[in-house]
């Protein structure tokens, strides 16, 4: 006898949870779900069982766009000769005080 | 551990100098704490070391919610009764952050459990015991959890970036899960004779098969050399079972239990205990499917999968159906 067909996997969300403090949704992990509403409940028993959060969002993870590994120092290395970005590259008199 | 005879696919450790330059970047990386993130470029044993352990690991959470949910219907208060259904459930968190942690090097969350349903995969043998008593539930929290913490306090550093990620968020919960275990020892040996009794019986039957966990001893592990310079793996199963020995013996003192060890022994010049080995023939032999639970075990887990499986595709057809209706709405 056959073995009977799977249906297949229910998709992955990415799930993110803003917590009690005014602070963004942040990345805490994923799940699977059949859609974006049972999504937002299981995530609420997987990720919120110890007040985590006050917010979900989820995501589904094909929706997702992201930046290659390969491309980190074409994208991240131009910032590092740049440190006049910083405040601290400034100086200061004391004369003058807090600014 | 929850993850133990992890077969490594390396032939021994290679210098750097032997590596070719991707390689070696990669293994400098790690030797600097970074962390390896899905996407980057890995070497294949690194990806298919990982795979079975972080699956191990999560087979080890899932199929370790049977010994204690044998309980819950039979707890001795409604509080007892919530708080194992808590942990409970918590096990079952702890088993969907690694299956989702496994899934991002490339493996499917039902080819890992065809794989634990077929026995290619295995789950830690600890859970092939049974809990005959109310009083396992405080043993199995005390020692099988507080075992699962000494591995996986280490495991927060681990190289692989979502594995240490889901290690911090399940470390932040085991801790709930040690004391509540312990609290039920403490009850217990405050009891009756009976209740004593019974603790005294639950440590005598845990205590070698929770040495176990850390598996067999470093002289034996043919394996570790390779995990631990890729940082999958912290410390030696012999480090990890000493700093067990030490933490938990006085804990038994404390509950006026006995380690049911002879040879147990203060040793002042290492500064730890001196104590026996468990049967390691013992351990082999659970791990090759013929412990005392394993056929129910893996059964259970079985039937609990294909009895799903209408559920499974049922809502899955209820959400296809949903957005159809959505589209022609709009």
């Amino acid at each position: 006898m056959a073995e009977p067909k799977r249906t297949g996997e229910w998709p992955l969300f990415e799930v993110f949870i803003r917590g009690q403090h005014g602070l963004s949704h942040r990345h805490v992990g994923s799940l699977h779900a059949p859609d974006a509403e049972m999504a937002v409940k299981n995530a609420r028993d997987v990720y919120t069982r110890r007040n985590e959060g006050v917010s979900i969002w989820v995501v589904e993870a094909q929706a997702i766009h992201a930046s290659a590994p390969g491309d980190k120092e074409a994208l991240y290395d131009p910032s590092n000769d740049k440190v006049y970005r910083h405040p601290t590259f400034f100086d200061v008199p004391d004369e003058v005080g807090h600014m | 551990m929850y993850a133990q005879m992890i077969k490594s696919t390396g032939k021994g450790v290679k210098t750097l100098d032997e590596m070719d330059p991707q390689e070696r970047a990669f293994q400098e990386r790690i030797d600097a704490g970074g962390k390896i993130e899905p996407r980057d470029w890995m070497p294949a044993g690194y990806r298919k070391n990982l795979i079975r352990q972080i699956g191990q690991h999560a087979h080890s959470e899932i199929v370790g919610q049977l010994p204690e949910g044998n309980w819950i219907t039979r707890a001795p208060t409604l509080e007892r009764k919530a708080i194992l259904l808590a942990k409970v459930q918590d096990e079952a968190g702890h088993g969907l952050y690694l299956y989702c942690a496994a899934e991002t090097l490339g493996i499917t969350r039902d080819e890992m459990f065809e794989a634990l349903h077929e026995g290619r995969m295995k789950y830690s043998s600890i859970f092939n015991y049974p809990t005959l008593t109310w009083a396992d539930m405080g043993a199995v929290g005390w020692l099988v959890d507080g075992a699962a913490i000494m591995n996986q306090v280490p495991l927060q550093r681990t190289s692989y970036g979502p594995y240490a990620r889901a290690m911090v968020r399940i470390c932040k919960e085991e801790s709930f899960h040690q004391r509540q275990g312990f609290d039920i020892m403490m009850k217990m040996c405050n009891g009756t004779d009976a209740q004593k009794k019974m603790a005294q019986d639950a440590l005598n039957r845990m205590w070698y098969p929770s040495l176990m966990m850390f598996g067999p001893s470093d002289k034996d592990s043919v394996h570790s050399e390779q995990s631990m310079a890729w940082k999958i793996k912290m410390n030696t199963n012999d480090e990890l079972r000493q700093k067990f020995v030490d933490q938990t013996v006085p804990q038994a003192e404390y509950l006026g239990l006995t380690v049911p060890d002879d040879k147990l022994s203060w040793n002042e010049e290492k500064g730890g205990y001196d104590f026996s080995e468990p049967d390691w023939s013992e351990f082999f032999d659970v791990l090759a499917g013929n412990g005392p639970c394993n056929q129910e075990r893996l059964q259970t887990r079985k039937d609990a999968w294909e009895s799903g499986q209408w559920v499974r595709d049922g809502m899955l057809a209820h959400a296809a159906k949903k957005r159809a209706a959505k589209l022609a709405a709009e």
